[in-house]
């Protein structure tokens, strides 16, 4: 595969999940998704406390926050970190997407999305979405983002 | 907090030795409601399962994660969670729950993944429940980003709060959930070393009635081999406590069609029946997709036990003597020892048991007290998770999967494991490498049943595409 010269300088990706969700091969999996395309990645880990993501965001100032999870809680620790990290002046302007499972039920009319999105979110990407859908995505901010 | 007098139930460890000794493979689901109703509901259908069955309070990860409040705010706004909030709703409230269930003959495990579980502990035994899960290591490690040695210690006061309650005629029943770390890809070895290491814990800090558990790998023989090869040390170092084997249901990426699913869990429960284990934790149809409904959780209960039941007609066939059928007292017997059961394994010994010794006695020889020698080893890399995130895993082993599924080590870091010929054979490499590895499983069995489902179109066991019940709301 051929990187564009902005791929191979690199963007810095914060990988993490929120509070509740103690998953992590889903954060492992992002990490190596995330390197393969030559950025530079911070994981978290599991059950980050939305202090302490905030704080991590601030003091690691990435260019794209990659948040996952998949125990079902993720629509609702969603609503409640992004407004934490649109409050600091550093992080207004980063791109903050997120993906996993984000409910219970497994079924969703979009609507989820839709109130992330609005909750100020940059992308969603829900189950059904594929990995493919995260690389476009990356590829794109990473030729954007001034180098 | 003082718990009450233990409610006269059936102790957790006597129903599910009683059960072996009958030769019934006792089966357990995953369930947790946020609304007690729904608790009660889902209590009320395991219990009247065709199967034996023990009864699940899976408690929600707010909770689990000690975030009280948060689950406190979602029962106000009325928002579903994935578990029972049992630290937020009332022992009262709880005891309501369990009228008539957990109090007749009815063992009730509460289930909750938490490294510091003190809480969730004095919660259930204010409920009137004894019978929980998890460890200091398998509930801090992989799910949390506490501490170990506040893991450990976090600990100590939970099984104190259980051993406690031992005083007041209570049988308490604690498990290991360290034969299930990262619910895939960690090589058998490591995972029977961790799960009879927090059984011994759990024993020095004053436990009389424990099990082990093991999570079905990608291998139905090398599962067999690691299933004999923890019994067998569970015989040798837990000669005084009460002991069974619980296998679990593949815990990594589940097959997506009903067909995969149910083959899966029909050889989990051909495993457990095969190695003298006494219960089965069940996975259900909709376990790729979504939290299941307790229509699909009885489903798997009885699927699971027709299997079982199957593979215990065809191992008494094939066995000159007949099986014991609770002839004996449960008194008598080693409860929940291989003995008891009638194991007809015989997978070769390609070095498993030899491998969780060596990790075992090496950490033992660390420290005389287990919490400490399990931070220790830690510490040093003797004990060294692969793919785990945590900050007190060294994080220099890594695992792989060979084209039978069998687990392998690749790199094992300061681990001090005999000498092994496949070590050093190829990692884990990359996204892709990883995503294949973790659905293994699943696209084993997504396959397998294709082609069953080909060779026997007709047969409703394979080609039934969904199961009865609607979506739990």
């Amino acid at each position: 595969m051929e990187l564009g010269k902005a791929e191979r300088v690199g963007l810095d990706v914060v990988v993490s999940t929120m509070a509740s969700d103690a998953h992590t091969w889903n954060l492992v999996f992002l990490q190596l998704l995330l390197e393969e395309l030559g950025h530079r990645v911070t994981n978290l880990g599991a059950c980050v406390p939305d202090t302490e993501l905030v704080a991590e965001c601030r003091r690691l100032a990435p260019d794209l926050i990659v948040l996952s999870s998949v125990n079902g809680h993720g629509f609702i620790d969603a609503q409640r970190v992004i407004p934490g990290l649109r409050a600091c002046p550093e992080l207004l302007r980063t791109r903050v997407v997120i993906g996993g499972k984000l409910g219970i039920t497994g079924t969703d009319d979009g609507s989820v999305a839709r109130t992330l999105r609005a909750a100020g979110f940059d992308e969603v990407f829900e189950e059904h979405a594929s990995a493919d859908e995260l690389r476009s995505f990356v590829r794109a901010l990473s030729a954007a983002v001034p180098v | 907090m003082t718990a009450e007098p233990a409610s006269p139930t059936v102790p957790f460890g006597d129903h599910v030795a009683r059960a072996h000794a009958r030769g019934s493979l006792v089966v357990q689901p995953r369930m947790g409601m946020s609304r007690p109703d729904r608790m009660r509901a889902g209590l009320r259908a395991t219990r009247g399962a065709a199967a034996s069955t023990v009864g699940t309070i899976t408690v929600d990860s707010y909770t689990r994660t000690g975030d009280t409040a948060a689950a406190r705010r979602a029962v106000a706004r009325g928002l579903a969670l994935n578990g029972y909030p049992i630290t937020v709703h009332q022992p009262a409230v709880t005891r309501q729950v369990l009228r008539g269930i957990a109090d007749d003959g009815f063992p009730v495990q509460v289930r909750h993944g938490s490294a510091r579980p003190e809480e969730i502990v004095a919660a259930l035994l204010a409920a009137g429940l004894d019978a929980t899960e998890g460890g200091p290591v398998s509930y801090c490690l992989p799910y949390s980003r506490v501490p170990l040695n506040v893991a450990v210690a976090a600990w100590e006061r939970g099984c104190a709060l259980l051993a406690e309650a031992q005083r007041t005629g209570a049988r308490p029943h604690l498990e290991t959930f360290g034969g299930c770390m990262m619910g895939q890809l960690c090589p058998p070895g490591l995972l029977i070393a961790l799960s009879v290491l927090e059984a011994l814990f759990f024993r020095q800090h004053g436990l009389r009635s424990v099990s082990l558990s093991y999570a079905q790998q990608a291998n139905a023989r090398q599962d067999e081999e690691s299933v004999i090869a923890l019994s067998r040390l569970a015989a040798a170092l837990l000669p005084d406590v009460q002991w069974h084997i619980v296998v679990y249901a593949h815990m990594g990426m589940y097959p997506l069609t009903p067909g995969g699913a149910r083959l899966l869990l029909r050889e989990a429960a051909r495993l457990a029946v095969r190695t003298g284990a006494a219960r089965l934790i069940v996975k259900t149809t909709a376990e790729a997709h979504r939290i299941p409904t307790v229509a699909e959780n009885v489903t798997a209960l009885e699927t699971a036990a027709s299997a079982a039941g199957a593979a215990s007609r065809a191992s008494s066939a094939r066995a000159s003597a007949p099986p014991p059928v609770g002839s004996r007292p449960v008194e008598a017997l080693p409860a929940g020892s291989p003995t008891a059961g009638s194991p007809a394994a015989e997978a070769p010994d390609t070095g498993i048991h030899a491998e969780a010794s060596a990790l075992i006695d090496a950490v033992l020889d660390l420290d005389p007290d287990i919490g400490r020698a399990l931070v220790t080893a830690f510490a040093r890399g003797y004990l060294d998770v692969p793919f785990c995130l945590h900050p007190d895993n060294a994080g220099r082993t890594r695992s792989g999967l060979d084209a039978d599924g069998r687990l392998y080590w690749s790199a094992a870091g300061a681990m001090p494991l005999p000498a092994r010929p496949e070590r050093g054979s190829p990692p884990i490499l990359g996204s892709d490498g990883l995503m294949a590895a973790l659905s293994y499983v699943q696209r084993t069995f997504d396959r397998r049943a294709r082609t069953e489902s080909a060779r026997h179109p007709r047969d409703p066991r394979i080609t039934q595409t969904t199961d009865r019940g609607e979506h739990q709301t």
